[in-house]
C-alpha cells in the first residue's frame, strides 16, 4: 500500500475504535444523541407559548434548525473529551510510538466525530419532522443546510481537538464545557437576533452559530427575522462559509503542530 | 552472546523550559548490548522518563546523539518506531474495548496482515485468554499491564522499552508484571526498564545504570555495583536487648564504619569477611552471648543506592 492508503486505513482503523465505543456503551452513545432531543422538547414546550413567531408559524421552525447549530456546538465537548482522555491515559503516546501515519489519529477522530454528528442530525430532525417542523425549499436546499451544519462542526472539531491536546486535565474540559452555554444562548439558536437590543442582536448575529442557523433557516424556508434585522444577517449565508472556514485555517494547522510537538 | 550495541546514547541533554514538567537530562551516556536487560534506576526527579521518551522519539533531545539499532532518533525516527516497543506509566490501552478489541487494533495499527490470530497468540501468552472479551475497565491492574505488554510486542520489538511497569501494582500484580517481563528476556527481547524500585531492578536487569539529576552516576552489573560501593555486613540479632551494648562493644575493633543497632539487631560494616565472622563469633562465644542470628551478607542495592545518592546532597 501507498503512504497515502495507510494513512487512510489507519484512519479507519482509529474510527472504527470509536464505533466500537458506542457498541461497548450504547447507553452513553444513546444519551448523547438524544440529549439535543431533549433540549428541542424542553425548550419548545417551555418558550413555544410565550413565543410571537412571525407570519404565524410554529415556534419550532424556528427552534429546530437552531437546535441543529447547537448540536454541533455540543459535539466540541464529546472531541475534547476524547482527545484529553487519550492524552492523560498514554494512549495518544502509544499512537505516536507505532510506525502508522502520524495524521491517522487526529483524522481517525474527524472522521468518527462526523459520523456521530450525523447520527445526530438524523435523530433531531426526525424528532422535527414530527413536532411538525418542515423544510419548504425542497431537498436538495435541505441538504445544504445540513452541508452547512457539519461544516460548522467540522470547523469546530479542529478547534475541539486543539483544547484537547492543549489542556492539561478534566477540570479544564469542565471550564469548556461551562463556557459552551453561554456561546450557545448568545446566538440565534432560541430567539430571532431582532428581538434583542440592537447592540446585543449584533453581537449575537457575529457568533459563527447565528450564521450557521439563520443561514440553515434560509436554506430550509423556515422564517427568521434575524435574516433581515443586522448587516451581518443579512449575510448570513456567506458567514456561514467564511467563518467555519476560518476557524479551520487557524486551528486545523494549531492542532497538527501541537499533535507534533506534544510534550516537546 | 553477541555484544551488538541496540542503544547508545552519548552526552543526551535535554532542558525543560519552564521547568516542572518533567526532569532534564544533563549529559546523559547509556550503552545497552542486545539481548540484555538494562535497568534505569533513580528516584522521581532523575530524568528515567524523560530518557525513555528520547529514546522512543516522543520526545526532542536539545543535543547529544542516541540511536537505537543505528538510527538515529532524531533524524530516523520513522526507522526508530518500527523497531520498538513502549511500556509507559500508565497501562496505555483503551479502557471501553475488550483486551482482544485493543490488540487487533494496535495490530492493525502495526500494519500487520494477520492481526487477530496474532491477538490470540498474545492474549494465550499473557494467560489473557479467559478474560480476552471482557472490557479493560474489568480488569485488575496486573492484568492491564500485562495487556499492555502484550500491545508492545505485537510486533516482535528489537528493544522495548518498559517505564516503571510495577508503580501502583499491589504484590501480586508486581509478580505478574515481573514474570511477564522474565518471559520475554527468554525470548531475546532487549529490555530498558526503569524503576525506583531496587528490588525490581535487582530482581529483573542484568545490568543497572543509577541515574541522578539527569546523569548515570553508576553502572555495572548489580553484583558490581554491591562490590563497587560499599563493604559487607555482619549482622546480628540478638535475645536480649541488655547485651546490645557489649556486642557493640567487641565489635569495634572489626568495624569499618559505622555500627548500625535498631533494637536487637546490630550491623557491622566489615572489610575481611571470613576472619571478621570469626573473630565475632569467638568473642560472642568467650562473652557467653548466644545470638538468635548470626550472618554476612552483601549489602543492599538500597545501601548502594544511599551512599551514591547521598553523598552529592
Amino acid at each position: 500500500m501507498t503512504g497515502l492508503g495507510w494513512a487512510l486505513a489507519d484512519s479507519w482503523t482509529i474510527a472504527r475504535r470509536t464505533l466500537l465505543h458506542w457498541r461497548m456503551q450504547p447507553g452513553l452513545v444513546l444519551f448523547n444523541w438524544f440529549f439535543p432531543v431533549l433540549m428541542l422538547l424542553l425548550f419548545g414546550g417551555l418558550l413555544g407559548g410565550a413565543m410571537e413567531s412571525p407570519e404565524g408559524s410554529s415556534y419550532y421552525e424556528l427552534l429546530v434548525p437552531g437546535i441543529f447549530a447547537l448540536s454541533m456546538l455540543f459535539g466540541l465537548e464529546g472531541t475534547m473529551t476524547a482527545v484529553t482522555t487519550d492524552v492523560s491515559k498514554g494512549v495518544t503516546d502509544r499512537f505516536r510510538s507505532l510506525p502508522m501515519s502520524s495524521a491517522a489519529v487526529v483524522l481517525g477522530r474527524c472522521i468518527a466525530d462526523m459520523l456521530d454528528s450525523v447520527v445526530t442530525l438524523v435523530v433531531l430532525a426526525a424528532t422535527g419532522l414530527a413536532l411538525g417542523w418542515r423544510w419548504h425549499e425542497g431537498l436538495p436546499s435541505a441538504l445544504a443546510a445540513f452541508g452547512l451544519l457539519l461544516l460548522l462542526r467540522f470547523a469546530l472539531l479542529w478547534v475541539g481537538i486543539f483544547i484537547g491536546l492543549t489542556v492539561k486535565n478534566a477540570q479544564s474540559v469542565t471550564m469548556v464545557q461551562v463556557l459552551v452555554w453561554p456561546v450557545g444562548f448568545l446566538s440565534s439558536t432560541f430567539v430571532a437576533t431582532s428581538t434583542m437590543p440592537a447592540w446585543l442582536g449584533t453581537i449575537a448575529q457575529w457568533n459563527p452559530l447565528s450564521a450557521t442557523a439563520t443561514a440553515a433557516r434560509a436554506l430550509f424556508g423556515n422564517p427568521d427575522p434575524s435574516a433581515t434585522a443586522t448587516w451581518i444577517g443579512t449575510h448570513a449565508g456567506l458567514a456561514a462559509l467564511i467563518a467555519p472556514a476560518v476557524l479551520i485555517a487557524v486551528f486545523l494547522p494549531l492542532s497538527a503542530h501541537r499533535y507534533r510537538t506534544l510534550s516537546r | 552472546m553477541t555484544t551488538e550495541r541496540v542503544i547508545e546514547a552519548a552526552g543526551v541533554r535535554k532542558n525543560y523550559k519552564g521547568g516542572t514538567d518533567g526532569a532534564g537530562l544533563n549529559g546523559f551516556d547509556l550503552e545497552v548490548t542486545a539481548g540484555t536487560v538494562t535497568g534505569l534506576l533513580g528516584p522521581n526527579g532523575a530524568g528515567k522518563t524523560t530518557a525513555v521518551r528520547i529514546l522512543s522519539t516522543l520526545l526532542e533531545l536539545d543535543s547529544g546523539t542516541a540511536t537505537i539499532a543505528g538510527f538515529d532518533v532524531r533524524r530516523q525516527g520513522a526507522e526508530v518506531r518500527r523497531r520498538i516497543g513502549l511500556v509507559g506509566q500508565y497501562a496505555a490501552v483503551d479502557e471501553v474495548l475488550t483486551g482482544r478489541q485493543n490488540l487487533v487494533m494496535f495490530g492493525r495499527l502495526n500494519h500487520l496482515r494477520n492481526h487477530k490470530s496474532r491477538a490470540d497468540e498474545l492474549l494465550e501468552r499473557f494467560s489473557l485468554t479467559e478474560a480476552a472479551d471482557q472490557a479493560v475497565s474489568k480488569y485488575s491492574g496486573g492484568m492491564r499491564r500485562r495487556l499492555d505488554l502484550a500491545a508492545s510486542l505485537i510486533v516482535a520489538p528489537r528493544v522495548l522499552f518498559v517505564d516503571e511497569p510495577t508503580t501502583g501494582l499491589d504484590p501480586a500484580g508486581r509478580m505478574e508484571v515481573w514474570s511477564a517481563v522474565r518471559q520475554l528476556v527468554d525470548g531475546g527481547t532487549t529490555v530498558l526498564l526503569t524503576t525506583q524500585y531496587l528490588e525490581e531492578a535487582d530482581q529483573l536487569a542484568n545490568r543497572i545504570s543509577m541515574l541522578k539529576e539527569g546523569k548515570v552516576v553508576a553502572e555495572g552489573t548489580p553484583d558490581e555495583l554491591k562490590t563497587q560501593l560499599g563493604s559487607d555486613w555482619l549482622d546480628l540479632v540478638l535475645t536480649d536487648p541488655a547485651d546490645v551494648p557489649r556486642v557493640v562493644e567487641l565489635a569495634g575493633p572489626l568495624a569499618d564504619g559505622e555500627i548500625r543497632v535498631q533494637d536487637v539487631r546490630v550491623s557491622v560494616p566489615v572489610k575481611d569477611r571470613t576472619k571478621a565472622l570469626v573473630a565475632m563469633a569467638n568473642s560472642l562465644h568467650e562473652a557467653k552471648i548466644e545470638p538468635e542470628d548470626l550472618t554476612l551478607r552483601r549489602p543492599t542495592l538500597d545501601e548502594v543506592f544511599l551512599h551514591l545518592t547521598g553523598d552529592a546532597a
